[in-house]
């Protein structure tokens, strides 16, 4: 599960380059590169917390609260302070992985259920947060007014341009992480996965790798928050709460945990069902989607990542 | 193992098939309005009951013919109170539906992240929720152009309360609020015109929307002996909020609630506890009681009796925002036809319009056209509301 | 009307704190119950006290069955989607890990919710207290009867699980799955009746947390997420596996939410709580009562 083929990845880079302009010559998804961008934020989030779930073997129930962060200090910073967006950004990011440090050094010695449940405690109190500091963050009306991206004069008003420059960062971040899993790290990481004793015995130092990966998860975290704070030009708390944690968690599920692939595929079905297919479902939307996981948690253990391995194996019989 | 096989195949055709099943509705010779409500969620309170209210009012619309002989067709998306989703929904319902105007969101916040849709792409909005800031641009000091909103502001129904206060003679207060959108607006409204009516808040306490207990919120206000309780918050807490300022024998300081008391069921829920609440409403809430040659006495029975007889369930305050939003844009719609420019100047010009929640007077520097008088003071007397003065 | 002295205050704090986090406690032990035999935490046992609350309001209040006969059916009918929960959702999945099993509890969650929203709508419904309204005074702090109840059912449960686990055949062979499921399979205990047995038993005790808690605070179909993450947070603080852990977990938040909006700033009442659990995490791994050895042993 270490290589990672290059071929599937080029594909999926053309796929993403022209998926606008088939988009555009179908009327019916013509909105679909904008339901795309989002899918694009949250694979940046799911790209790092699969590493951390699914490689790393480190459960969080608090991503949201990075994801916020990183929308809140691009928020604050460019609204109120009129600072560059691009600079926020990256102070949202330093801010992110303090914070992750800062929680993840004493976090990531729990275990398991009591893991959740401090990465749960740590994203509701920063939830809290945004809610009660209305000066700030605008309370839970939220705060409008958040200007666009640009660069060099170039707007990134456009669903297009942001399209490309949103998944532009996914790709970065995918070839990034592809090649931490494909080094020395990525095999200390599947060691401490599978025995923390044995890893540790070998001398992995099991405590460092948990914390560098989980600030990794956490920056990846921010930088998602801020492009999806200078897209929407508006954010609330509650896009940052605890529901958000857990969806990103049945992102990770759904498309398989131990395979990067997975976060992608999570990350856009999520994304596509909640935002659009379900709604043809009406009033039985939240059942469907119910039922969808559950029938996917039982039936695909490994999640839709792991089909190709099933269908092969059909074969090969 | 077959079962197996034949589970996932299904479920992968499941994907296919959801990738293709979008289909778009083309009625030729129909205006098409989009409306964008939280419906299910943390605001369906508020989704909910606007949903119903404007397809029976749209059914209404169409049973009667329609507008200028065609059919007004609505396109209802759910953002279950979520940013992305709303505004996900509103470009959807301009690039894809192409629809006239739309209607909604039902949320404060949502509202204010979509109006940068409305205005880049030049459609009528008629929001139904409450914040003053939807119909009021910080910066240039004038209304957003293409908003328009047909709830009260929660700073018509604070300032209802403090004359009604005032009145009284009464400016020491506490303040008990949710702590959600609905709440902490109105919480930041009675905050920032006390001065204004020389209201002195000695306490500004804050429970969550699912918080089972307030008694402890309630028995701090005790302590610091306030004239009158003002609480700012909707479902079922308000409620509980209602029964705990009883059973703690906190009657000698009256408890005002705000507008979003304004159903029936709350009464009745809180069990006789809340006997003496009072509350500013909208005459849409208390079409009843108002005098029969009162102008909104014919628009809000009739609203009245047919949604009770079609939805088996109690008015709430809300549905009426819906059916304002609705009724105004299909007046634009009758007399200047799908031309979304004509349609916003029709509604800033739109006088004298006769709504659930008041008599709309919009003008180029009042997006929502509603005055003060749209609210009155209740109180709760023997299970109904009872006007005030 | 007359001024309330600071010693009162601090009683009603503590009345309403051991009232709410007696509810926090009944949620923390079923999810302790399960736990126990099968290691999993199950999200969904929040919706079990939203189905007891609204079971009981459509028995009871639109169906007219008087509270002596409602109680022990609602109690059987959400014991009954304990039990289906467990044939559907956690019996078939294959492989299981605590990622799955979470996400299939949180399924399920989803679809109980959905579909309570389909039976009662969205409204929240009352329940008549069980000894009327009249709040009664103990040294200027006020108490409704219904506090009595709600702790009244949280000591009862206790005792009777104490009963159960430590003078029962099924009692002992449910702590034998608890401590280890290989060997208690070996001396013949059917293990995934056990399953079965933990997952029914901690719906009913979901239930009755959620009966005795409507008359308070109402109920409605969205409760039981809330409800879940409180007593999540009381079973991890009281230490996984303890019973006296989570009814200790479920007491101390109560209280700490309850003096917290009281004397500090209500607005963060729920922060308050989450801090005070997360250092004493980071001083106790396991929790109050939980054994750090145990926990080892456990997959998850």
């Amino acid at each position: 599960m270490l290589r990672i083929a290059k071929l599937p990845i080029a594909v999926f880079a053309l796929f993403i380059i022209i998926f606008p302009w088939i988009a555009h010559q179908i009327p019916t998804i013509e909105h679909y590169p904008d339901i795309m961008v989002f899918a694009g934020i949250y694979c940046l989030i799911t790209i790092g917390l699969s590493l951390l779930m699914g490689y790393a073997g480190q459960i969080s129930l608090g991503q949201a609260a990075f994801f916020g962060i990183g929308a809140y200090i691009s928020g604050i910073l460019t609204a109120n302070y009129g600072m560059n967006a691009w600079a926020c950004m990256v102070i949202g990011m330093a801010v992110a992985a303090a914070v992750a440090a800062l929680v993840g050094t004493p976090s990531l010695k729990l275990k398991g259920h009591y893991l959740a449940m401090a990465t749960l405690a740590f994203g509701i109190i920063i939830f809290i947060i945004f809610n009660e500091e209305i000066e700030w963050t605008g309370g839970p009306d939220g705060m409008s007014g958040i200007p666009g991206l640009s660069l060099l004069g170039f707007e990134f008003d456009s669903v297009e341009s942001y399209y490309y420059l949103v998944w532009g960062f996914v790709l970065v971040a995918f070839i990034f992480t592809v090649n931490v899993i494909q080094s020395g790290t990525g095999r200390a990481l599947r060691a401490i996965h599978a025995s923390e004793p044995a890893a540790s015995a070998m001398g992995v130092d099991v405590s460092k790798f948990k914390i560098i990966i989980f600030v990794y998860s956490a920056v990846l975290g921010s930088l998602a928050g801020s492009l999806y704070a200078h897209y929407l030009n508006f954010i609330n708390p509650s896009t940052f709460d605890l529901f958000f944690s857990i969806k990103l968690l049945i992102m990770i599920a759904l498309g398989g945990m131990h395979n990067i692939w997975g976060a992608i595929i999570g990350a856009c079905l999520i994304t596509f069902l909640s935002y659009e297919w379900l709604h043809y479902f009406e009033e039985f939307e939240v059942i469907v989607y119910g039922a969808i996981l559950l029938f996917v948690t039982v039936l695909l253990p490994d999640g839709l990542a792991g089909v190709p391995g099933i269908v092969k194996g059909w074969f090969r019989r | 193992m077959t079962f197996r096989r034949i589970s996932i195949i299904t479920t992968i055709c499941f994907f296919a098939i959801g990738l293709l099943v979008s289909q778009v509705n083309a009625f030729e010779g129909s205006y098409k309005v989009g409306a964008v409500f939280s419906v299910t969620g943390r605001a369906s309170f508020l989704g909910d009951p606007e949903k119903k209210t404007v397809e029976m009012l749209a059914e209404k619309i169409n049973a009667a013919g329609g507008i200028n002989g065609k059919k007004l067709e609505l396109i209802i998306y759910d953002d279950e109170g979520d940013a992305t989703k709303c505004n996900l929904a509103v470009k959807k319902l301009i690039t894809r539906d192409k629809v006239c105007a739309v209607i909604g969101p039902s949320l404060s916040g949502l509202s204010l992240a979509v109006i940068p849709v409305a205005e880049k792409h030049k459609i009528p909005l008629v929001s139904c929720a409450a914040s003053y800031k939807i119909v009021y641009n910080e910066k240039t000091g004038k209304p957003y152009k293409y908003v328009f909103k047909t709830p009260q502001s929660d700073s018509m129904a604070v300032e209802a309360i403090y004359k009604h206060l005032k009145n009284k003679g009464i400016n020491k207060i506490a303040i008990i609020s949710v702590t959600s959108g609905f709440g902490a607006s109105g919480r930041s409204e009675l905050i920032r015109l006390a001065p204004k009516y020389n209201m002195n808040i000695v306490a500004d306490e804050k429970y969550g929307p699912k918080d089972t207990d307030m008694t402890a919120q309630l028995t701090k206000i005790k302590g610091k002996t306030p004239a009158a309780i003002i609480s700012w918050s909707i479902g079922p807490t308000q409620v509980t909020v209602t029964r705990n300022w009883r059973d703690l024998g906190m009657t000698g300081i009256s408890l005002y609630q705000s507008h979003g008391f304004g159903s029936r069921k709350n009464i009745k829920l809180a069990a006789g506890a809340a006997e003496g609440v009072f509350c500013p409403l909208g005459a849409c809430n208390i079409a009843e009681l108002l005098p029969a040659d009162h102008p909104q006495k014919s628009v809000t029975t009739d609203y009245l009796k047919n949604y009770t007889a079609k939805y088996n369930e109690p008015l709430s305050s809300f549905g009426g925002h819906g059916w304002d939003a609705l009724m105004l844009v299909s007046k634009a719609l009758e007399s200047v036809g799908c031309d979304k420019a004509a349609i916003r100047d029709y509604i800033e010009n739109k006088k004298g319009f006769v709504g659930q929640h008041g008599l709309f007077n919009f003008s180029p520097d009042d997006h929502n056209g509603l005055t003060q008088e749209a609210f009155q003071m209740v109180i709760v007397k023997g299970d109904d509301w009872a006007l005030v003065d | 009307m007359e001024k309330i002295t600071l010693a009162s205050q601090l009683l009603q704090y503590l009345i309403t704190g051991l009232t709410v986090g007696s509810v926090y406690a009944m949620v923390a032990v079923g999810f302790n119950i399960i736990y126990n035999v099968t290691e999993i935490i199950n999200f969904a046992q929040g919706e079990f006290v939203m189905l007891g609350g609204l079971t009981m309001v459509s028995l009871h209040v639109a169906m007219g069955l008087p509270i002596i006969l409602a109680f022990p059916v609602t109690i059987v009918l959400v014991t009954v989607i304990g039990i289906l929960i467990d044939r559907f959702a956690i019996c078939p999945i294959r492989r299981p890990s605590v990622l799955t099993l979470i996400i299939a509890t949180i399924a399920v969650s989803i679809i109980i919710k959905g579909t309570a929203s389909f039976i009662w709508g969205k409204n929240p419904f009352d329940l008549p207290a069980f000894s009327g309204r009249n709040p009664i005074n103990i040294l200027g702090a006020v108490v409704q009867p219904q506090y009595f109840w709600v702790i009244g059912f949280l000591v009862i449960t206790a005792i009777a699980l104490s009963i159960f686990f430590d003078r029962t055949i099924i009692g002992k062979a449910m702590r034998a799955c608890a401590d280890n499921a290989n060997a208690a399979s070996l001396v013949g205990i059917n293990v995934k009746k056990m399953i079965l047995l933990s997952f029914a038993l901690s719906a009913a005790i979901g239930a009755v947390a959620g009966i005795a808690i409507t008359p308070i605070s109402l109920m409605e179909y969205d409760r039981g997420a809330m409800l879940a993450v409180k007593g999540f947070g009381a079973v991890i603080l009281g230490g996984l596996g303890s019973f006296p852990g989570a009814i200790l977990g479920g007491l101390i938040i109560g209280s700490i939410e309850s003096f917290g909006a009281g004397l500090v700033h209500s607005g963060y009442k729920d922060a308050f709580a989450l801090i005070v659990l997360l250092v004493i995490l980071f001083f106790k791994p396991s929790g109050l009562l939980g054994n750090i050895e145990i926990s080892r042993i456990k997959r998850f």
